[in-house]
């Protein structure tokens, strides 16, 4: 690991906003993708000669195509309302983790070329030329922004910093400079299926594996089945679900539901994947071509219902664009969406949040549990950034943070909320989002965890807190990496559906 | 009457350049496509709830109140204030006054001074808050600057020197009318409406874009339903490979 050594930020028993340390985080920037992956999935391979002229145009197609980012690029005033709600800034002190700094990197280039003033009186308004300088900022400064949203929540002008940093990643993407971490990932997803590169014979072995284990627990006959065709629900998780600490104990959560409930299910070794990368590299045809293995596979097993497991932002992209990336969903007049809208069950929502397919169960009395099973845990609930400010869930705005708590509360006897502030639209991201979640970047994640250790580091001092349960495989790989560097247990987070899992009662056990 | 003619030609020059140059930006936020959905959640379910959430941001500032005490107080008050100011000097442009705008006189003679201690007040944010202070630019604080000195000239004219306001409202009319009347040549005044034309010039090209541009914004529009409709612009539609 070429990281360089770092301290762990020392956490405060109240919030405090730092003062602006500059150049703080200059130095932090992910490993640039070598050539071979950046043409794997359509990119120029490096930056080449003339990539100034070649990133403008494609800055001035992007002000064409994306309304935000135009009228993004002109509405900030500089008020400062987003300066202290970054949990980068809040980490780092760097003041281009502000969000207005941030935009301005960007906005600075876009005065220069696009406006009256920028191009008549730059230094008035601060327009810069793009530059080789100005592109190691972006590309510093543009990794370290996790697409979260929060400041958004807080801007008078409802400016998203996300738009600004996709459209950024658009730009380099399009001039040859790529992350390594993200598109690798995407051409692993086009590849062979899913973000973690698990090929469909280990995927078949991993699930008769849990089979075999939920055996052993349970004495049931819990299946986990794979590319059934005629199922009811095509299961859609993130590929971590299938490998990873504590993601696979939500997967078996899962599974013990569609037991419990008697519905027939399936996964798809096809569709194996539920994270959507073409998301964080701001690239739609990219997050349309990774959406479209889900929709195929659905017309191909010939599912009625399409469920997403726990992934932040894959359920942003699953309820906010599946339907219209890819025709997933309802209301579809055009023959592309009709064709499986006819298909899935019109009655039910599409694609519907696992949460809502088991609080739906709940509330109909179709699942018993055993609270006390729990009881060993003091749970406490983080909402993940896209579920909670790019996504809903159920029939009424907030229904993604009451559903995921009301389960909770059916599943688990000790509950306690952090402080107001940090959950719910205004819950401070874990610190891996937005494509960041690799380890040339550790520093910049544990600094940007720091908001959201505090508010823990409360809870487990007042209420005596030892689980965080969240739906997000991103923030429970993020989790598990530094909740032991702030000096908490690294199993401490968990699934909403690895407490489902030990309460939910299945029948006699043999 | 040379000086009438020079502000004018002045005013006439800024006004238009103000509404055209608006026209044309409001043009572009219209036309350019919103191909996603991405209301900053939760967010309404309803076009009803959506305009509603535009209109409480428009009147209330409701994401700043949220965001940062201090600024929505000072940049409220200026803001409010403003508009009894500019509903104040309607009656520079009607002959009779409408009951309404006789009404605001007395409440818009004192906004006057509310607007510019507030932009005192978003003026001190940029020296005080180291945050803020590394943000500002110099076109941050001219644009405070102008604002105030708008203001004060304005002020100053209410409370401390007189201008022959009949006479300043003769010439108002008869722009109106494209009859230009003679214009006093009280420096407080061509200052005042100097600035008022500056202003006017710099709107379509500055950050005071930010007045239309809440309109545009996406993340406060958007109506939260993407399950129930699919929203599909034109440039998107084209990859479903049906056009």
């Amino acid at each position: 690991m070429a990281t360089a050594k770092f301290e762990t930020p020392k956490l405060k028993p109240y919030p405090v906003i730092p003062m602006v340390a500059e150049g703080a985080m200059a130095h932090s920037k992910p490993f640039v993708a070598p050539t071979k992956i950046q043409e794997a999935i359509g990119f120029p391979g490096e930056l080449s000669e003339g990539w100034e002229r070649r990133a403008i145009d494609k800055m001035g197609e992007l002000l064409g195509k994306y309304r935000s980012l135009r009228v993004y690029m002109d509405a900030c005033v500089h008020c400062g309302a987003c300066s202290d709600k970054c949990h980068y800034y809040l980490g780092t002190g760097d003041p281009k983790n502000m969000p207005v700094a941030r935009q301005d990197l960007m906005r600075g280039v876009y005065r220069r070329y696009f406006t009256f003033a920028g191009k008549h009186f730059p230094k008035l308004v601060g327009a810069v030329d793009m530059s080789k300088d100005v592109l190691d900022q972006w590309w510093s400064y543009y990794n370290q922004c996790s697409e979260c949203r929060r400041c958004s929540v807080f801007c008078p002008y409802g400016i998203d910093t996300a738009e600004v940093t996709m459209a950024a990643r658009e730009i380099m993407d399009a001039v040859g400079l790529g992350q390594k971490y993200a598109n690798e990932i995407i051409g692993k997803v086009h590849r062979i299926g899913n973000n973690l590169g698990i090929p469909g014979p280990a995927l078949e072995d991993t699930l008769l594996g849990l089979e075999e284990d939920t055996k052993a627990e349970t004495g049931l006959d819990v299946r986990f089945p794979l590319d059934v065709k005629g199922a009811e629900v095509l299961l859609i998780t993130p590929s971590a679900d299938f490998f990873s600490e504590p993601h696979v104990e939500s997967l078996i959560g899962y599974a013990k539901v569609f037991h419990a409930a008697g519905i027939s299910w399936t996964l798809s070794a096809k569709a194996s994947e539920a994270g959507n990368f073409g998301l964080f590299i701001g690239n739609y045809e990219q997050m349309r071509k990774i959406a479209l293995r889900i929709r195929e596979a659905a017309l191909e097993l010939g599912v009625k219902r399409i469920v997403v497991g726990e992934c932040g932002h894959a359920w942003r992209v699953a309820y906010s664009f599946w339907n219209t990336l890819v025709g997933i969903g309802a209301g579809g007049r055009d023959p592309f969406a009709i064709e499986l809208q006819n298909q899935l069950d019109g009655r039910v929502r599409q694609p519907m949040h696992i949460c809502e397919f088991t609080h739906d169960l709940i509330r109909r009395g179709a699942l018993k549990f055993d609270k006390e099973r729990n009881d060993d845990r003091i749970v406490t609930f983080h909402d993940s950034c896209n579920v909670a400010r790019a996504s809903r869930m159920g029939d009424l705005p907030g229904g993604q943070f009451a559903i995921p708590r009301e389960i909770i509360r059916a599943v688990a006897n000790r509950f306690h909320e952090m402080a107001p502030g940090t959950t719910h639209e205004a819950t401070f991201c874990c610190g891996g989002g937005g494509g960041l979640l690799t380890d040339d970047l550790l520093e910049l994640r544990v600094k940007g965890a720091l908001p959201r250790m505090e508010a823990l580091k409360n809870v487990v001092d007042q209420h005596g807190v030892n689980f965080m349960a969240t739906i997000c495989a991103i923030c429970k790989a993020q989790f598990s990496k530094v909740l032991p560097m702030y000096g908490f247990d690294m199993s401490m987070v968990g699934g909403v559906h690895q407490l489902v899992s030990k309460a939910i009662r299945l029948g006699e056990i043999h | 009457m040379a000086l009438g003619v020079f502000f004018a030609v002045v005013l006439y020059a800024a006004a238009a350049l103000c509404v055209a140059g608006l026209v044309l930006k409001i043009r572009e936020y219209a036309r350019t496509p919103a191909p996603l959905l991405i209301p900053t959640t939760p967010a309404p379910t309803t076009r009803g709830g959506a305009a509603l959430r535009v209109a409480r941001e428009v009147v209330f500032f409701e994401s700043l109140f949220k965001g940062s005490r201090w600024t929505w107080l000072f940049g409220w008050l200026f803001h409010a204030s403003l508009l009894l100011v500019l509903l104040r000097h309607v009656r520079y442009f009607q002959e009779p006054v409408w009951a309404p705008i006789v009404f605001v006189q007395f409440f818009g003679t004192y906004a006057g001074l509310t607007m510019v201690a507030g932009l005192a007040g978003l003026w001190a944010r940029r020296f005080l808050v180291d945050r803020v202070r590394y943000i500002s630019t110099p076109s941050d604080h001219l644009h405070l600057a102008l604002l105030i000195a708008i203001g004060l000239s304005g002020l100053a004219m209410r409370f401390v020197s007189h201008t022959d306001i009949v006479a300043v409202k003769a010439y108002t009319l008869g722009l109106l009318r494209l009859d230009v009347q003679p214009l006093p040549a009280d420096p407080l005044l061509l200052v005042h409406l100097s600035l008022v034309a500056l202003l006017m010039v710099v709107f379509p090209i500055s950050k005071l874009l930010h007045a239309p541009g809440l309109f545009f914004s996406p993340t406060r529009y958007q109506v939260d339903n993407p399950r129930e409709a699919r929203h599909l612009s034109h440039w998107a539609s084209v990859l479903d490979g049906r056009k």
